[in-house]
Formats: C-alpha cells, structure tokens, sequence
C-alpha cells in the first residue's frame, strides 16, 4: 500500500498554515513598499492571530461558531484532498462546500452588514465557480486525469496548451485571495471599508479560525498555480512566486468595483477559458 | 410477473376503494396500509429481480389492449367534454387529432401491434419503481392529512378530496404501468393517463387559475402525446426493420437510421412530459395544486415519465447529431432555469424551476447518450426525486404553519420550526452540495462529458449552471438558519401524522449518500454494463472520501454544545447605534426604528422576463433541428 498521499495530506494540514501566515506576512511588507510605508514585521500576521485567541469569547449567536469551524475544517479537507493527489473536481466541490459554511455564518448571525457581506459572497462563488471548473477540465484535458498526482506529474508544460485557462484563472484569483478590486465581500484593507462585510459579526478566536481557513486556502490556490507549471518544479515555483507578487499589485493599483462588474469579469474569465478548452480540443480533434 | 401486476393493479384497487371512504381517519388508514404494501412490493422486486438481467413476461392478452384502447377512448372523450366546458379548443382538436390517429394506428396495422413480451423489468424499471413505490406513495400518506389542513384553510375549495385520492393512486398505476411496459403501446397508454391525472390533479381547487393552468398542461402535454402516436404509427409502419412496437426489439434493432425518428419523435414526447423549455411553463403552472400534487408531479411521477423514456432511449441518441440537439434542449434549459430561479422569491417557483433545470441536465446526459452519462442520468434521476420531494413537503407544512412559501417570510426558521429548518436543510443541501447525491451526478456529469463528442459546449453549460445553482440555494439556506430574536417556537400543534413522512424522506436522502455505491453497483452499472458493453463508476478513493464528509458533516453539530455555554452574547453591529437583539436601533429623534434584510434577487439580470424568451426560442430551433437531422439521417 502506497502511503505517499497520506505524507501529503498531513504535511499540507500542518504546514499550510505556517506557510500560509508567512506569506501573509510577505503580503502585508510587499503591499507596504509598494505603498511607501515599513510595513508590519513577517511574522506580523501569527501575531494578530495569536491575539484573537486570547479575546473574550463574544457572540452574537452560539451558531455561528458552529458555521465558522465547519468552514474551517471543510477548507483543510479539501485543501488536504488536493495535496493528497485526489481528485481536483472533488477538490473544488468540498471548497464549495466550504464556502457556503462561511455564507450561512454570516447569515446565522442575522446582522444587516454580515448579511450583504454574505449576499455578495455568494456572488464571488457565482462568479468565479465556472472558471475553476474549466481549470479542473483544462487539466484534464491536457494530461487526461482528474488526480492531482496524475496531474503533477505530467510531463507536458500544461500553461503552453491553457494559457487562455491560465489568464482566467489569474483573474478571478483575485477573488479568490480577496483582492482589489474584486474583494467585494471583505477586505483585508481597511481604507476600502468601514464595516468588515461577511466577517463583521465574528471576533476572537472565530475570526482567527476564519484567517486561518483563509491561509490554508491561499496555499491550495497557489498549488492550483503551480500545477500549471507542473512539469519544472524551479520554473513553477518562480511561476507561483510572480502570480502572487502580481496578484498583491493589482490589489494595490486598483479600487473595489461594483458587484456587476465582479460577477461580469468572472464570467468573461470563464469565456475566455472555454474559448481556450474549445481551440485545444479542435486541436486535438483534427490537428494533432 | 405477480409482483409486477400487483404493482401496477393493487393501486387501482386502492383508487377505487378510496373512492367510497369519507372519514379522513379511515382513509390515512387505507393510504398508510397500502403504501406499506406498495412500498414493500417495489422493495420486493429489488430482492427478487435486481441480480439478474432483464425479465420479460409474455402478459399478452386480447382483452388487455381492447380495454386498453377503449380507456383511450373515453380519455379522449373525457378530454372533449372539460374542453367543451371551458371552451378551451385548443385541447378539443389535439384530442380530436390523437384519438383519429390511434384509431387510424388500431385498424391500419392491427397485425403488427402486438409484442412477444408486453411486461419487462430490468434494474432501470427497479430504480424507477423504487422510487414511485416508496416517495410516491410516501407522498400519499402525507397527502391525507395535508388535504385536511388545505380544506381547513381553503373553505371555498370544493371538497373533492375521494376523487383527489383515486387520482393519485391510479397516477400511482399508471406509472408503475409506465416503466414496466415493453409494449410501446402500452407505454402510451400509460402515459397519457398520467397526462390526463396531472390535467385533474392540477385543475383541483376550480379557480379560474387552476382551469387555466391545467389546460395549458394538457394541452402541452397532448402535443407530446400527439409525436407519441406519431412515433407508434412510423414504427408500425417499418416493423420489419425498426421492431415494431416491442421497446426491446427497437433499442436492439440494428437499423439506426430508421429508430431514430421515432426516438426522436419520443424524446420530443419526453421534452413535454419533463417541461423542458419551451414547454416548462405547464410546470410552473402546476404551482396552484395543493402542494402533494406538486411533490408527486416534480419528484416521483409525471417529469420522471418524461426524462424515464429518454433515457431509454439514450444508445440510440448516442453520436447522432439529433441525439445531440435533445441534449442540447436540456442543456441550455438547465441554465436558463436555474438562473431564473435565482430571481424567483416564492419557495415553489424555485423548486420548480430547479426542477425544470436538473431535468434539462438529465436530458442532456440521455440525448448524449454515451455510457458514462446514462449512468449519470439515473443516479441524477434517483437523487432529484429524493431530495426534491422532501423540499417540496417541507414547504407544505411550513406554508401551513407560517402562512406564506414566500422564501423571505421564512427567515429564522431554525428559530421558529427547528425541526422542519433542519429537514429543508438536508433537503437544499441535496440539491446542491458535496457529497449529497445531486452534486455527486453534477460531477459525474462533467466527467462523462469531457470523454464525450462536443462535450465542451455542455461543460460549458454546466459551469456556469451549477455556479448560478449555487447563488439560489445558498441565500435560501441562509434565510433558514439566521437566528432571530424574540420570535416565538410555532412549530408544535401540528398534526402529528405528516411529519412521519418527512422524516423518513430526510432519512431517505442521508441514506442514499451511504448508499449510493451500493446502489451503483448492484442496479445502475449492470443496466449500462448490458446495453454499452461497459460502465462508469466513482473511484474507490473517491467514495471513501466522501462518506468522511458526510460523517464530518453528522458529526460536526455536535460542536454546538462546546459553544453554548461559554461565550458573552452582544447585538448585532448596527452602524455603532444602541440596538437590541431583534433589530432595532435608536434612529434620530429618539425613534427606535428596525432594519429588515432581504436577499438577493437580481431580478435584472436573471429575471424570467429577460431570460425566458431567449431560452425557449433557442430550444424550439434545437428540437426542429433534432427532426431534420433524425429526417437527413433517414
């Protein structure tokens, strides 16, 4: 019995957040330079988490903590799924699943600020659900597997046949991240709210569950990049290292639009996702 | 064979008893011991016939297709008098049109009528049974009580409630009928007496809504019933070759070319039956009925008759370009309707169109009809019923307790009806999300898809369908679960009886996610095994997977009571200003005003005025292309 994908699991579960906060903390000094300020130390970001575990407990209604944890546990599964090498629709399913733990907490809470953050939560799922599921066939297609072993072990450059799957999904990356300008449910900036969207009614050790939830989901993201570039391991992981640094740049050179335009963006993402998958399976029809 | 006769005559008994029994007490007795025994029955049929291939019964009987016809008959008839009533010609002239065409079928091609084996039953017929068997008449049971509570508040509603009852049954029959026929012939019987029940069930109340609504079922669902015959009369006509009338010598008959227009001719039958567009607004209609009629039409019978035959049908819709155009009917319907149910606030008219919707997806794996989607199409077929049929008796009984389906006014029922938010939870959450059933076929859809011939364009469909699925069941959901203040528990007081049924309908759908690999195995994959040669089926890890998610999910509740004690309780953030539990802040000059929250509709942008015309024009041109092709390939 091959016990590799367990070492995945269990490396991704304990290891993600650790990553995951450090690249927070990377975030946080980059967004600051490109800001012209210091910025916070690295490790800034374990800090803060450190703290709200040690806030009065306060809530508005017990279940919400209930929600909040699923939410928490639900995005280690998938997360842990996806390092395991298992299936990548699976993946984005238990994700989705994930997710809507989050939305019902905000809306367990009966807030009216928590209760439009949830509202356009669900917005972002509908915008971007479409083009993570052509991410998932895209790969498919090109190394015929829906296991991320299978997948990150190919031998062909996937980003050469999905470039166009690869611009989508860049794009709605910055929703998925919650960034500018498309972090229309809450942000991590203060200047671009003064209510704190879907997590307004959450504090102390609950939002630190919902930052954590956020660090080992921004690891599973980057390892979605980095399968794009899966064939060389130092390209890919220079690949990841640009995304994101690219990512934290557009948060920083724009300003959150209305929820029209994210729900449009990601759908365009989408189509210029399919219009990639349609000129690839033609290819693979009648060309080659 | 008994086992098949009993199912489909021991209804029609029960229908006529029904008939004389007056006292609500002494028909939940009826309804409830029956069900047990239809229930049983189906389950029986499970144990007996589900490890081997299908079995045919010869069942042949001169007197059977007299009665048959003679039944026809007066339907037709029946027909002629309500549309003479209502003045509704339109009706009048198609079941003028479908009576001259049987007539001309029975005395053109008498000889060739016949099939060796009118009865057959195979793991398909077993599925379906199952769930006509166990949901229908799980239905049924909670049907008598809710009649008693709908007459209570509806005293201007004539109570016709033993006619009600012989109905359901004899749709019960009918359906049975249905999927265990060989005999084409028999298959139309049966399904115009489903046409014919839904036209009466949904005409119950007597308002001029109801009248109106159930014609426009008729009349729609004649106009399938009309390329029925159509289809009998063509394959009559080219016995020889297509296999005449017999359902097993059609689908094994070696002439493509030549089934293909009546699979076709079938299917567009099929697309009525199941609402697809542009025929979904006879579903939408049915609305009016009292809410066991809806749970019937949408989840066990009715719909599934449509999409039932299409799958059927399937292998000799597979690689042809009007197997491909049926398929593309469901696709573009299930975008089409699920983003308009996002616009739709009243719980029915969601269900309804999610319904519409997840039926276009059905169609659209059978009208690509390779084996993977087959597969996909049952487990779909298997999953719709359950969860929806809990969804739509949920709402009954709430709407009965609250007074209102509209999802806003269900805002805080964890608070108000615990039980029955939990219920419609499950119930939503097989709808939409891993691992519950729907999710489970979504994903195994787009898996047989990709493998498939122009499985792009339904990948591409199906992206943005189940993203736009996602939007509507969330915020519903969220209505269920937001925790109100200072709203009182309502939920006791109710009659005791019709919970019974929910709960074994939300135990039904837990089960079916434990079960389904069962199920898989044991029913779907032999099915698709003997008609392509292979099977589909989840990956091992993939199964253990999920059941780890269900677990978690049962288990994961059970944090509630590590929380309840320790924390501090505040209001709600209210823009800084004093506010109390229930909403209310200190407005200026000292008013105390109160916020409200509402959901999302879009109504802009999804909105059935937007959406409906563009989805059904597309789909009139994809079923007359189906007909041109099916014509070219002739």
């Amino acid at each position: 019995m091959n016990w590799l994908w367990l070492i995945g699991a269990v490396l991704f579960l304990v290891l993600a957040p650790v990553a995951g906060g450090l690249i927070a903390g990377i975030d946080r000094k980059i967004t600051a330079r490109m800001q012209g300020r210091v910025g916070p130390p690295i490790l800034q970001p374990f800090y803060d988490v450190g703290k709200l575990f040690e806030k009065e407990r306060v809530v508005v209604t017990t279940a919400q903590n209930f929600y909040v944890l699923a939410y928490l546990v639900f995005i280690a599964l998938s997360g842990a799924i996806f390092f395991a090498g298992g299936d990548l629709l699976l993946t984005v399913f238990a994700f989705t699943l994930a997710h809507v733990f989050l939305v019902l907490g905000a809306y367990a809470v009966h807030s009216p600020y928590s209760h439009i953050g949830a509202e356009r939560e669900l917005i972002q799922v509908m915008a971007y659900e479409p083009m993570i599921i052509l991410v998932v066939v895209g790969f498919y297609m090109v190394t015929g597997s829906f296991f991320v072993d299978a997948i990150a072990a190919a031998t062909v450059p996937a980003i050469a046949y999905l470039p166009g799957v690869f611009i989508g999904f860049a794009a709605i990356l910055t929703i998925k991240l919650r960034k500018s300008p498309f972090d229309i449910s809450t942000s991590h900036h203060a200047h671009q709210e003064i209510v704190k969207g879907i997590t307004t009614e959450f504090s102390g050790s609950t939002l630190a569950q919902i930052e954590i939830a956020h660090w080992y989901e921004n690891i599973f993201l980057l390892g979605l990049v980095y399968l794009f570039f899966a064939w060389n391991p130092v390209i890919a992981i220079i690949a990841v290292a640009v995304t994101y640094v690219a990512e934290i740049y557009i948060d920083n050179v724009t300003a959150r639009v209305r929820w029209q335009a994210a729900l449009k963006s990601g759908w365009l993402a989408a189509a210029l996702g399919i219009a990639n998958l349609a000129i690839l399976s033609y290819m693979m029809i009648g060309g080659a | 064979m008994q086992t098949l006769l009993f199912l489909i005559l021991f209804p029609i008994l029960v229908a006529c008893l029904l008939l004389f029994v007056k006292r609500t007490t002494s028909r939940y007795a009826v309804v409830a011991l029956s069900a047990l025994a239809i229930g049983g029955a189906s389950v029986y049929l499970l144990v007996r016939y589900a490890s081997g291939g299908a079995v045919y019964f010869a069942a042949s009987s001169e007197a059977t297709d007299i009665v048959m016809v003679a039944i026809e008959m007066a339907l037709a008839l029946f027909i002629i008098v309500m549309g003479v009533k209502f003045r509704n010609y339109l009706a009048i002239a198609l079941a003028v049109v479908q009576a001259a065409l049987v007539v001309y079928l029975e005395t053109t091609f008498a000889g060739s009528l016949h099939a060796a084996n009118n009865l057959f039953v195979d793991q398909f017929s077993i599925i379906m049974a199952l769930i006509i068997g166990i949901i229908g008449s799980l239905i049924a049971v909670y049907g008598v009580r809710y009649m008693e509570t709908y007459h209570h508040h509806h005293p201007e509603v004539r109570d016709r409630q033993r006619m009600f009852f012989f109905v359901i049954f004899a749709f019960l029959a009918a359906m049975f009928g249905l999927v265990f026929s060989n005999n084409l012939m028999w298959v139309f019987f049966f399904w115009e007496v489903t046409t014919i029940a839904s036209f009466v069930l949904i005409g119950y109340s007597e308002t001029e809504e109801a009248t109106t609504n159930a014609f426009r079922a008729l009349v729609m669902n004649l106009l399938g019933g009309v390329a029925f015959v159509a289809a009998l009369i063509f394959l009559a006509a080219t016995g020889p070759t297509s296999g005449g009338v017999d359902l097993a010598l059609v689908l094994a008959s070696g002439d493509a070319a030549v089934i293909l227009v009546p699979a076709v001719l079938i299917g567009f039958a099929g697309i009525t039956k199941a609402a697809l567009m542009p025929f979904s607004s006879w579903l939408l209609g049915a609305m009016v009925a009292p809410t066991p009629v809806s749970a019937l039409l949408h989840s066990s019978t009715m719909v599934k008759a449509g999409v039932y035959i299409l799958v059927r049908f399937a292998p000799v819709f597979a690689g042809t370009f009007a197997g491909l155009s049926v398929g593309l009917v469901g696709a573009v319907t299930f975008v089409v309707a699920s983003a308009i149910a996002i616009s739709r606030s009243d719980a029915k008219s969601v269900l309804a169109y999610s319904t519409i919707a997840n039926l276009g997806l059905i169609a659209a794996c059978a009208g690509v009809g390779t084996y993977m989607l087959v597969w996909a199409a049952i487990l779909l077929i298997i999953f719709h019923a359950v969860a929806k049929s809990l969804l739509f008796l949920g709402t009954g009984a709430i709407e009965h307790r609250i007074g209102s389906r509209n999802i806003e006014d269900m805002e805080g029922l964890i608070v108000r009806m615990p039980k029955m938010a939990v219920m419609m939870f499950i119930g939503i959450a097989g709808m939409f999300l891993a691992p519950f059933g729907m999710l489970v076929s979504k994903w195994a859809a787009i898996e047989a898809f990709v493998q498939a011939p122009f499985g792009l364009v339904f990948i591409a469909i199906l992206a943005y369908g189940s993203a736009v699925t996602v939007f509507f069941w969330a915020k519903w959901m969220g209505k269920l679960v937001a925790v109100t203040r200072g709203t009182e528990r309502i939920e006791k007081g109710f009659l005791e009886e019709p919970w019974v049924p929910l709960y074994i309908t939300t135990a039904i759908v837990i089960l079916v996610v434990f079960l389904f690999p069962v199920i898989s195995t044991a029913l779907i994959e032999p099915y698709v095994f003997v008609i392509y040669g292979m099977t589909a089926h989840l990956a091992q890890a993939n199964v253990a997977i999920m059941l780890l998610m269900i677990s978690l999910l049962l288990i994961l509740p059970i944090s509630f009571s590590l929380f309840r004690k320790s924390a501090k309780r505040l209001p709600v953030y209210m823009g800084g200003r004093p506010a109390t539990p229930e909403l209310q802040f200190a407005g200026s000059l000292g008013m105390t005003r109160e916020a409200q929250t509402q959901n999302y509709y879009l109504t802009g942008y999804f909105g059935e005025a937007r959406l409906y015309w563009p989805g059904a024009v597309v789909c009139i041109v994809l079923i007359l292309a189906s007909w041109v092709f099916a014509g070219v390939a002739l």
